[in-house]
């Protein structure tokens, strides 16, 4: 489903800012994998999820989503593949917009837009049904300006929108790291339901080892622009965080040095 | 008194139709662009040159919208291709207007005296100049007002709205926010254009330095119609613009009229809206913003 080839990815080249992002990463999605993705500050996973998404052109190697080479699309013609949730919550919605809005443009995720009206009426019975399912009460908030929903709210619309019209790929970029714990494992939770419902192949970054052991069937690691663990299955399954820690070490050559992770 | 108010509601609804397309851009795309300056005077210019040379006035019209657009697309391309910054795009566009408006009309003014124009065929019909612009001008905002209510209710207006409130959304949807930014701003300066070559036409000239300050007239109406009929629906919101271009036309015939000197009107108009553009955080420092915990949030 999302193949990865040798990417490189240089930051500032030819400055005394330059910075190699990412160092010949390779993966290979099948449909239907959940993959967890983990790594310090600075270890590329987020690099990794905008070259996908095309909000950055790769220096070296190629990507495929779908059987289609998308390394040299934009960005907006690569997001008729990808649902994508942010870390920020303010960046997945047009917070002046209504509720309904924001719905509607995404439902028309990759579609051209025309001078058909931009939301009907059987739609909104759609999103009134789907936001019924996400349990928070927005089912009857569809004139809300976006704005005004707080930000576990939001999230959880981005994933809707993301999930609306079935992407190729889901790309979430530590989308409940803004989130207070009880918000954030509510999100977690959702994300799952989703990804289940729809079958989704996703690629989830985190910064939480137990989330990352907890959910997915497949777990990677990142550290200085490259992959360093790649675990799935049964191996996958059995892992425990203390595991987690060594097998990075003796990967990596070093202690995992980031306390974020530890905390929780 | 009367014929103040009148004077003023014919001016302000020919300037309504140029606040309009300052609102779309200042608003609906959050940028804040020159182009208008020029586009406005380019519409005068190409009204006055078709005019006086005799073509009918409706296809000069015509023509001075169609112009205003292109000169949106010129700052468009400059923005969007070229990646120039917005507000220096738009000043590009706008100073290349000035020797562009310059050449249209062959001279710095051009006088149009008598001749016939799009307000004549109101005047034959028995109405006095005043009403007939009043007519014409009241006709042209209502159909511009639904036209874009209709427009920006479809899924082209809603992407370019979302574009001017959250880019990165919109492109994580599929959209080319560029050709909605060119097209918001083709829109915009087209109606600024058309604005431009009514305004020539009702006061029967058409000048090169007519534009000068116009962004400032267009901000000033746009934040009057906001302040004073407030900004529930988006209906309400550019008929708002109406109401505020109009406000300012009758405050300007009242300052006038209390003795300031045309001259300086400017200057107050440019206060005003620095004033009116600082009233949140006036409000904020005589009046601190209380923390209030969980507002909005009445579900969550
Ligand atoms: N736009 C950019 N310009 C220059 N350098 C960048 C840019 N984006 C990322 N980098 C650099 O690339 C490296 C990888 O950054 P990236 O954001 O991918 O890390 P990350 O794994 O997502 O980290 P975090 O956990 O902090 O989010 C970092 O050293 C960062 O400073
Ligand atoms: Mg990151």
């Amino acid at each position: 489903m999302l193949r990865i080839d040798g990417v490189y990815k240089v930051f500032n080249p030819g400055t005394v800012n330059q910075k190699t992002a990412l160092r010949n990463v390779s993966l290979t999605m099948k449909e239907g994998d959940f993959i967890t993705l983990i790594g310090g500050n600075g270890a590329g996973k987020s690099t990794l999820l905008n070259c996908i998404a095309g909000v950055y052109g790769v220096d070296k190697g190629s990507i495929n989503i779908a059987e289609v080479d998308v390394t040299k699309l934009t960005e907006y013609k690569r997001a008729a593949f990808l649902g994508r949730v942010f870390q920020d919550p303010m960046m997945g919605t047009a917070s002046d917009m209504i509720l309904e809005e924001n719905l509607a443009l995404a439902l028309r995720r990759g579609k051209a837009r025309g001078l058909r009206w931009g939301i009907s009426n059987k739609e909104r019975e759609v999103y009134r049904e789907l936001l019924s399912h996400l349990g928070l009460g927005l089912e009857h908030r569809l004139n809300v300006k976006v704005k005004l929903l707080s930000g576990g709210q939001r999230q959880a619309i981005t994933l809707l929108m993301a999930t609306l019209n079935k992407p190729k790929v889901l790309l979430l970029d530590e989308h409940t790291a803004a989130l207070d714990p009880k918000t954030a494992s509510i999100v977690l939770d959702l994300t799952e339901r989703l990804i289940h419902e729809n079958g989704l192949t996703t690629l989830m970054v985190t910064h939480n080892m137990r989330d990352a052991i907890r959910y997915g069937n497949r777990l990677i690691m990142m550290h200085d622009g490259r992959i360093f663990l790649d675990i799935q299955g049964e191996e996958k399954k059995k892992l425990t965080v203390e595991e987690l820690l060594a097998r990075f070490g003796s990967a990596s050559g070093q202690e995992f040095s980031y306390d974020r992770a530890l905390l929780s | 008194m009367v014929e103040v108010v009148k004077g003023a509601l014919s001016l302000g609804l020919l300037w309504a139709i140029m606040t309009i397309g300052v609102y779309i851009t200042y608003r609906i795309l959050s940028i804040a662009d020159l182009t208008v300056e020029g586009s406005i005077t380019l519409g005068a210019a190409i009204a006055a040159h078709a005019i006086s040379s005799g073509m009918n006035p409706y296809l000069g019209t015509l023509i001075a919208l169609f112009g205003g657009m292109a000169a949106g697309l010129c700052t468009g391309l400059l923005h969007t291709k070229l990646k120039i910054p917005a507000l220096l795009s738009g000043i590009l566009t706008m100073i290349a207007l000035y020797s562009i408006n310059l050449r249209v009309m062959g001279k710095a003014n051009i006088s149009l005296l008598r001749m016939e124009n799009v307000y004549t065929v109101f005047e034959n019909m028995g109405l006095e100049p005043t009403w007939a612009t009043i007519t014409l001008g009241a006709m042209s905002v209502l159909v511009i007002v639904c036209l874009l209510y209709w427009f920006f209710g479809t899924e082209l207006g809603c992407a370019i709205r979302a574009t001017g409130n959250n880019p990165y959304m919109v492109r994580a949807q599929g959209i080319n926010t560029n050709t909605m930014i060119i097209i918001g701003l083709i829109i915009s300066n087209g109606l600024v254009s058309l604005g431009g070559a009514l305004i020539a036409q009702n006061q029967n000239f058409s000048d090169i330095g007519m534009g000068t300050g116009s962004i400032v007239i267009g901000l000033a109406s746009v934040i009057i119609g906001e302040v004073l009929f407030g900004k529930r629906n988006f209906f309400m919101r550019l008929l708002s613009l109406v109401f505020g271009a109009i406000t300012y036309r009758i405050i300007i015939a009242f300052v006038l009229k209390l003795g300031m000197h045309s001259n300086d009107l400017k200057l107050f108009t440019a206060i005003t809206v620095a004033i009116a553009l600082a009233l949140p955080m006036i409000k904020d420092f005589v009046n601190p913003p209380k923390i209030s915990i969980g507002e909005g949030e009445q579900d969550a």
